[in-house]
């Protein structure tokens, strides 16, 4: 992936927040629209980094996170890279079944493949790469709740 | 980000100002569970100033509304923006808590 944007965060979820505030206003500046993209890119970029903080690296200060972003025309592309041994995505039970509803964790990566509009991980299963179009796509249309 | 911690008669309201997410999480766990040992049983959470929850945040309130239950309490939450609302719907945490469109409503449905 040619990036415009590498960020190399240190280990901290206090970064996180900066890192995304970055992000969304290199996409104004691109002229998203930032009612439409706002909600899910802070969402993806935020569950993202912070998975990759607290599970990828373990909390673990000495290790780094990679963001690499690139604004396009059509679609921003935001891939997150931790230094973990990676886990396996199609593990994770889906979080809005009655018996998971209850359970504290195991949102984030549903939120992001929700919200976001092509989600891929790499094989070891430790970067995650996000892409979100500045139109939206069919399938947005029928999910998005009303 | 902080959370203010007020009482109305019975009923123990928190405001979260500015953003609920996983590094501030626990703060707001400790303040209600403080409240709950000292004998609260009835808690709103007030989202008016809230700008963001992210999944972890979802989580905690997912958490606390259970150890609320389990003591016999009840918990409300008010005041969610648009994009608050559209993460309860999508993750249908809109169909586990009593959600109310003010403060006052909330605090009437005790």
């Amino acid at each position: 992936m040619s990036a415009d944007i590498v960020l190399e965060l240190p280990n901290d979820l206090r970064a996180i927040e900066r890192a995304v505030e970055y992000l969304l206003a290199r996409c104004s500046e691109a002229g998203f629209d930032c009612d439409r993209v706002g909600l899910k890119l802070r969402v993806g970029v935020t569950e993202a980094l912070s998975n990759a903080m607290l599970y990828g690296n373990a909390r673990d200060p000495r290790k780094r996170v990679l963001v690499e972003a690139t604004v396009a025309a059509e679609s921003v592309t935001v891939r997150v890279t931790d230094e973990g041994h990676g886990f396996d995505p199609d593990s994770l039970p889906d979080p809005t079944l009655p018996g998971n509803l209850s359970r504290p964790g195991g949102r984030g990566i549903y939120l992001i493949r929700t919200l976001m509009d092509r989600v891929e991980f790499n094989e070891r299963g430790n970067s995650i790469t996000m892409v979100l179009h500045r139109e939206p796509s069919g399938a947005e249309a029928r999910s998005w709740p009303q | 980000m902080s959370f203010a911690v007020n009482r109305q008669n019975d009923v123990i309201i928190i405001d979260v100002e500015g953003q609920l997410i996983v590094g501030n999480r626990q703060e707001l766990k400790e303040k209600v569970l403080q409240e709950l040992e000292g004998g609260g049983r009835k808690f709103l959470i007030d989202f008016a100033r809230t700008g963001y929850i992210d999944s972890s945040g979802l989580g905690v309130l997912v958490s606390l509304s259970k150890k609320i239950r389990e003591q016999g309490g009840e918990l409300r939450l008010a005041n969610l923006n648009e994009d608050l609302r559209t993460l309860f719907e999508l993750t249908k945490l809109d169909t586990l808590f009593q959600i109310s469109k003010s403060r006052d409503e909330a605090l009437s449905s005790f």
